[in-house]
């Protein structure tokens, strides 16, 4: 196998912009765990922001119309689930894998059509004399507005989980509903709302995918990722800069392994395919065996107010 | 004002009500989505539900699919509904159904081509234990480290399926298949083929042992303490540890037995209709028997309506596919959509409606 044949500055570059769909759906999930919902159906979300996204910039010949769209849609979609487990009480882990069934199926309904197409793709942002750093700007300073977008969203959903009166309210949520409810705060409204923001973000990461990674539709392209996303989570200890770390580890992994089966390795080419997953798994195990640190207390729980 | 009210138990009128609406629900809106597809919505129902069983035409050649297609849904949905009685979420079946068909089929082709009425159990056997090793990975890491079983399970699911791109292109290739992917095919080699036990019927031992699965899992989940102990643990999980129940022990066994009985349905698959190991031979049925599970009121007898529903929504499906021209995608849809309905009709199980304004305490 020939290793001198993976470039690194292009192997950075390439780590960044894997990461940004997982990033993005992973940072939406952990606001809806903040409030206390375990949202499975991140898988459905984000397939359905993809095909939504890629059908809309197709027709649009805008890819931002089409991001914007994902993002209604996914959003939409999550309200499904918003209505099911916090109107009408129904268990949570049950309805999001529903989520995600139905979001697969809505996918390849929608996408039928447009496999094979190619979409507009995001321009890379010109970031003047920082894209001309020698190395670092090739790396860092030449990706499209997404990939920055995605870590801007860290940063404003640390800066509001941490500063902001309604950011503590979401997490008192999160924590104990009882208690929040008692205070006089709204916890249907205020988890329906984080709901939607998790849908919204999965759908972006969804839209990424299709208009920018792979750049196609492919039915079940996501292959996983809004399950990676939710393990991210698990991985973060509900921590929004981990969950940044997070992503960018497994995109890290991702691009490595495709680089090594370019590359030849004298490794079997499944086992390299399935490395994104069986890290996962060992991740989670090594997290877990630590203990679960910052699950939000009501983490899954139904509210239902007798009062 | 509408409210909710908790009902002291949940309600048996409703329990048994709520998949028959759920069903009605989901035929008005498939109906809807139908007629957005440029189909005629009653003809797009009628094809679903109806054809398959009692048209003239072609009933005879579909009826007998039914029980093909739903052998492996209730015989892995049966193993699923134990586990999520007791609060455990193995959301892993395709890939135990998977592992069980790869490691059955090998056993199989281990000793082609002998000629012996022992090779067929044998790679029943060597399935369950496919499928059974398979779970007892998500089993064991959650005894022993805590660690989510929903996340680990269906992260397998993906290493799975590229264990069979190799299997299929690899080490169970048919070395007489002229360098093509696929395996040998089972229904050439008459020792290992899982056949039709009664000609037309689409009767193969993959249903015979969903049946046998239907009775097990109700004697065990109704007369065994074992099963009393399985639904305390998802009903009540402190009372279960302090009447003595050993969690750990509880997880294996929920999650060994639905592995087992995954891992034999993709061996039936693989040995009969499938016919060979191919890198597309599972069609998402460990998928599918999560809404079975669902539908079926995670109870046996419940199982077996909803797998035989659902498998009628299969023929149904593919059907439209062919009569109408629906795509069949929307079939996918249409199962996810009932999955849906079913979770929300759900509420009244639970609870009773209330109108008018709350009384002042």
């Amino acid at each position: 196998m020939d290793l001198s044949s993976i470039n690194p500055v292009l192997l950075v570059a390439s780590i960044m912009v894997s990461a940004t769909p997982i990033l993005l759906a992973a940072i939406g999930e952990m606001v809806v765990e903040k409030s206390g919902v375990l949202n499975l159906g991140v898988e459905g979300m984000m397939i359905t922001g993809a095909v939504v996204g890629f059908a809309i910039a197709v027709n649009t010949g805008a890819p931002g119309w089409g991001f914007l769209a994902a993002a209604c849609a996914s959003a939409a979609l999550s309200l499904s689930f918003g209505v099911l487990t916090q109107f009408l009480l129904s268990n949570q882990v049950a309805t999001g894998l529903g989520l995600t069934l139905v979001g697969l199926g809505l996918s390849s309904l929608i996408g039928k059509p447009y496999e094979g197409m190619k979409s507009p793709t995001l321009p890379k942002l010109d970031l003047g004399p920082l894209s001309d750093i020698p190395v670092l700007g090739r790396m860092l300073f030449s990706h499209d507005i997404m990939v920055y977008f995605a870590l801007a969203l860290v940063a404003g959903v640390w800066a509001f989980l941490k500063f902001t009166r309604a950011g503590l309210i979401l997490r008192a949520t999160g924590e104990s509903h009882d208690s929040a409810h008692a205070l006089g705060y709204k916890v249907v409204r205020i988890r329906l709302a984080a709901i939607a923001f998790g849908g919204a973000c999965a759908g972006l990461g969804g839209a990424y995918l299709s208009l920018v990674r792979v750049p196609q539709w492919t039915e079940g392209m996501t292959a996983g990722a809004g399950w990676i996303a939710l393990a991210i989570v698990v991985f973060a200890s509900w921590r929004p800069w981990r969950v940044a770390v997070g992503a960018y580890l497994f995109g890290g992994v991702t691009v490595l392994q495709l680089n090594l089966q370019a590359a030849g390795a004298n490794v079997p080419v499944a086992l390299l395919s399935a490395s994104p997953y069986i890290i996962t798994i060992l991740v989670l195990v090594v997290i877990s065996a630590r203990g679960h640190h910052g699950a939000p207390a009501s983490l899954g729980r139904p509210f239902h107010a007798t009062t | 004002m509408i409210r909710l009210e908790k009902r002291p138990q949940p309600s048996r009128l409703w329990t048994g009500l709520s998949p028959v609406l759920a069903v009605l629900l989901t035929m008005v809106f498939g109906g809807v989505l139908f007629a957005f597809l440029g189909a005629n919505p009653f003809e797009a129902i009628r094809t679903i539900f109806w054809d398959p069983l009692f048209n003239t035409q072609f009933a005879g050649f579909t009826r007998p699919q039914l029980l093909v297609k739903a052998g492996p849904l209730i015989l892995i949905a049966i193993g699923l509904s134990i586990g999520f009685r007791a609060g455990i979420w193995n959301i892993g079946a395709e890939g135990q159904y998977i592992m069980g068909a790869i490691c059955g089929a090998a056993a199989g082709l281990a000793v082609y081509p002998a000629s012996s009425f022992l090779i067929l159990p044998m790679m029943i056997l060597f399935g369950a234990l496919g499928g059974w090793a398979w779970a007892m990975i998500p089993g064991i890491l959650k005894t022993r480290f805590g660690t989510n079983e929903i996340l680990v399970s269906l992260m397998l699911v993906y290493v799975a399926e590229n264990i069979l791109a190799t299997a299929s292109s690899g080490f169970l290739r048919n070395p007489e298949g002229r360098g093509f992917p696929g395996s040998r095919n089972f229904k050439e080699w008459d020792a290992a083929h899982n056949a039709e036990l009664i000609s037309g019927t689409g009767m193969h031992w993959g249903v015979l042992f969903a049946f046998l699965a239907v009775i097990g899992a109700y004697v065990l989940l109704t007369r065994h303490i074992l099963g009393f102990n399985i639904r305390l643990t998802g009903e009540a999980p402190r009372a279960a540890r302090f009447s003595g129940v050993n969690p750990a022990r509880i997880v294996l066994f929920c999650l060994g037995i639905s592995g087992a009985l995954a891992g034999m349905a993709g061996l039936f698959e693989v040995a009969g209709p499938a016919g060979q190991i191919s890198i597309d031979f599972n069609s998402g049925y460990g998928f599918t028997a999560i809404i079975v599970a669902f539908l079926g009121r995670l109870h046996p007898v419940g199982i077996l309506l909803a797998g035989l529903l659902m498998a009628l929504t299969y023929i149904g499906g593919e059907l439209a596919q062919l009569m109408l021209g629906v795509p069949g995608a929307s079939i996918q849809l249409f199962q996810g959509m009932l999955l849906f309905f079913l979770l929300g009709v759900d509420v009244f199980t639970n609870y009773r409606l209330r109108l008018g304004q709350r009384e002042t305490a």
